[in-house]
């Protein structure tokens, strides 16, 4: 980790954490709130020896994304809520066709238009596949400036060992606010990654292909299962930050920039001697669903709070399930969240038992 | 908790404040500190006031948004109105007297710091160095970081082709940290 | 007596039987490109693209490294190939339903941009996979089962004349429109396919061939007879000739 910090938004953090990482292709459409990332690669890719196309549309850049992924080259695509929706066609076929990429969506305000301000309303949509048939996405919720640069740094080594798309979900918050950042060394990539199944010209190999579909009898049946143990095999990349939920009575749980708000509630309120802890997951798929258990198994209650009306609470409810439930509170989107916004609600919580 | 500071810094679009933001944000990053730099966003920069918000902290950073500050620099008078009534009691209130009238301050409530922002500066030169002198007084006030560090970090966010205003935009904080000292 | 060989298949050409229905001319096309692709000693460092349609099990008989497009976005996925392994030889293979309807914006992007891709477009009026619907080619007055009455140019419009619509953008460097109904057109369609690949191999820009074929299924004809129509009916609708050819153009 280099010792001299700079001081960057969370957007172009993902910028750099994409180009250290190896990423030699974007692919991107304008869209507010994350232009910030097609405007700095549109110079900085093309002088890192990569490639950079502004697309004619998000449906196209997720599919040239696919392209890219096919060939085995580490490859992004940025957007956000009403483009990351154009996305879910080629990402459903990625994930099918088993192609690694990362899909970075700057969450904003829905449904429709929206407005351009913070949101978490793509969440489901984000876990739970989000495009048509059966399948998940990585899915990394940066809370910081720092966690932008690092998760995306790290999701292509994700993408290619899983040889699935990851999702990196911020939002207008992280995207636009500055931090201090360390950057990490930029390594070489390893030559013979994807070497088993990346396309480059058969040569004098048999033809490789990439695809989804697959009309044989039992075909399709098989594949799924085999994505299904992959899905399975992610719970191994598991990640929360967890925050005073030794001792807690309540534990908070919350995600990506809500999560760092609450953390300065739950703060405020630990100075007050109120037994009250945090959990931010950091990856939502796949979710700390064993760690909530685990605190559900001590007897802590929990309260979820989100961006939008609640949608994440439905896997921490089923993660405690048969031990706790979950309260929610839900701060919509249209308003910018700070920690007094939470206050209320946290100590109706803890005293609610 | 040993070092904590935050300020909502507004004004007019056009008067800086965004730049001073960052300014700050950068030199607490210089002095080894965490820091948090947020812009308003959205529709509302289009209308009266624009504003940010830094957070500087010895400790790991929770919110960045922040709803009732610690201080502010207020540049002009919708500025005020907005966010004078969210300060702490006690607050640090350092507003450019050369637009707002000081009286409107509610002196007895918070700690307030008048500089005639505008008349310093144009007095060194440049009327659109009111913002280095609001930000100098606001260091001095709060002895958040040392006036040093800020001077120093000027080159980091100041564009290149404006770099031989440095010298000047320095003497600006000087001068500003001076009025504060009162 | 010794027997010489005097004709034989490509090899990249896969010695299966194909899906394809009697007298469809996909098979003819196929082997147009697999020809080209060893003329031109391309096997080797060639991607293809294959789009949906008929045509999606184009990997089944070219074989060659290959990857799969959502419908319409083979452009965009061979963009993003071709960006990535810029040494490789990358075309798509499309359809009308494919390329004209659904995939309308890719296509037009990714020539407007000289994207040094070749798309080979086989138009036979029709979406052939789905079971003979209504194409964005479909000829006024055709009978498919979206418009069972014939195709109506005041209700649904008129056919899209694709070759003279991508022979307008700039980052185009060959595009022809041939058909495979005669021997002399199978030999026209040769010539443009591997011109519209010698355009990527020199790096010229865009390459574009659109070929006219049958749908004897789905047009409820026989093969002779769809094999006519392309001739009577589907000439006099969309020209054949070279559009554009930036070679000769300086």
């Amino acid at each position: 980790m280099s010792a001299k910090r700079i001081f960057i938004k969370g957007n172009e953090a993902i910028a750099h954490g994409a180009l250290d990482a190896g990423c030699r292709c974007y692919f991107g459409y304008p869209i507010t709130p994350q232009n910030d990332i097609p405007e700095m690669l549109s110079s900085a890719m093309p002088a890192a020896g990569g490639e950079f196309v502004q697309a004619e549309s998000e449906v196209a850049s997720a599919n040239m994304l696919l392209g890219a992924a096919a060939c085995g080259v580490r490859a992004m695509t940025t957007s956000s809520s009403p483009g990351v929706s154009l996305m879910q066609e080629a990402i459903s076929y990625m994930a099918g066709s088993d192609l690694p990429g990362v899909v970075v969506n700057m969450n904003r305000g829905g449904p429709g238009l929206g407005d351009i301000g913070p949101s978490q309303g793509d969440y489901f949509q984000s876990v739970k596949g989000g495009g048509h048939g059966d399948y998940r996405t990585l899915v990394l919720a940066p809370g910081s400036c720092q966690e932008c640069y690092d998760l995306t740094f790290e999701a292509f080594d994700l993408a290619f060992k899983y040889r699935n798309p990851v999702l990196i979900l911020g939002d207008a918050i992280v995207g636009q606010m500055k931090e201090p950042v360390a950057r990490r060394e930029a390594l070489p990539i390893d030559p013979a990654e994807g070497g088993n199944w990346k396309l480059t010209g058969r040569g004098q190999r048999a033809p490789r292909i990439l695809k989804s579909l697959f009309l044989e009898d039992g075909a399709l049946a098989g594949q799924n299962l085999r994505l299904r143990d992959k899905y399975a095999a992610m719970a191994a990349e598991v990640r929360f930050e967890a925050f005073e939920t030794a001792d807690a009575d309540l534990v908070v749980v919350a995600y990506g920039s809500i999560g760092r708000i609450v953390k300065s509630t739950v703060r405020a309120l630990r100075a007050e001697g109120l037994k009250v802890g945090l959990l931010r997951p950091i990856t939502l798929f796949p979710f700390p669903e064993a760690a909530l258990r685990d605190l559900a198994g001590q007897g802590k209650r929990f309260l979820t709070i989100e961006h939008n009306l609640g949608q994440m609470v439905d896997d921490v409810r089923l993660a405690v399930r048969g031990l706790a439930d979950s309260e929610f509170f839900g701060f919509l989107p249209g308003n910018m969240p700070t920690p007094e916004d939470f206050d209320a609600p946290v100590r109706a919580a803890v005293k609610g038992a | 908790m040993s070092l904590y500071q935050d300020v909502i810094i507004a004004g007019f679009g056009g008067q800086g404040v965004m730049l001073i933001g960052n300014l700050l944000a950068y030199a607490g990053m210089e002095h080894g500190l965490n820091v948090t730099y947020i812009p308003v966003y959205g529709p509302e920069m289009r209308g009266g006031t624009a504003n940010c918000t830094v957070v500087v902290s010895d400790d790991a950073i929770g919110s960045p948004i922040i709803r009732n500050p610690k201080s502010l620099i207020i540049m002009n008078r919708p500025s005020l109105d907005k966010f004078q009534p969210q300060l702490v009691d006690g607050g640090v209130l350092v507003v450019n007297s050369s637009l707002v009238d000081p009286a409107l301050a509610d002196a007895s409530r918070v700690r307030l710091v008048p500089v005639a922002c505008n008349e310093i500066a144009d007095g060194l030169g440049n009327t659109r160095m009111a913002n280095m002198v609001a930000l100098g007084a606001f260091i001095e006030a709060t002895g958040v970081l040392p006036l040093s560090v800020v001077e120093e970090s000027l080159s980091h966010v100041i564009a290149k082709h404006y770099s031989h205003l440095i010298p000047k935009n320095a003497e600006a904080l000087r001068a500003g940290a001076n009025a504060a000292k009162g | 007596m010794s027997e010489q060989l005097v004709f034989t298949r490509p090899e990249v050409l896969a010695d299966v039987a194909t899906h394809y229905c009697p007298g469809c001319q996909h098979g003819v096309v196929h082997r147009i490109v697999a020809e080209c692709l060893e003329e031109f000693g391309l096997v080797e460092k060639t991607i293809a693209v294959s789009s949906i349609g008929c045509s999606v099990f184009l990997y089944n008989y070219i074989l060659v490294d290959t990857v799969e497009a959502p419908h319409g976005r083979a452009p965009a996925v061979a963009t993003g190939v071709k960006r990535a392994r810029k040494d490789a030889f990358v075309f798509a293979y499309q359809g009308d339903g494919d390329l004209a309807s659904i995939g309308m914006a890719e296509i037009m992007h990714a020539a407007n941009r000289g994207e040094r891709i070749s798309v080979i477009f086989v138009n036979n009026t029709v979406y052939g996979m789905t079971g003979g619907q209504m194409a964005p080619t479909t000829m006024v007055g055709q009978k498919t089962t979206t418009c069972p009455g014939g195709r109506c140019l005041e209700r649904e419009g008129g056919p899209i004349h694709m070759s003279e619509i991508i022979a307008t953008l700039g980052g185009v460097a060959y595009c022809a429109r041939t058909a495979v109904n005669t021997i002399k057109n199978i030999a026209q369609t040769k010539r443009a396919i591997r011109r519209a690949f010698e355009t990527q191999i020199n790096g010229e820009g865009f390459g574009f061939v659109e070929v006219l074929a049958t749908c004897p299924t789905n047009w409820r004809m026989s093969s002779v007879a769809a094999n006519e129509r392309v001739g009577k009916e589907m000439i006099p609708e969309f020209p054949l000739g070279v559009f554009k050819d930036a070679a000769k153009e300086e």
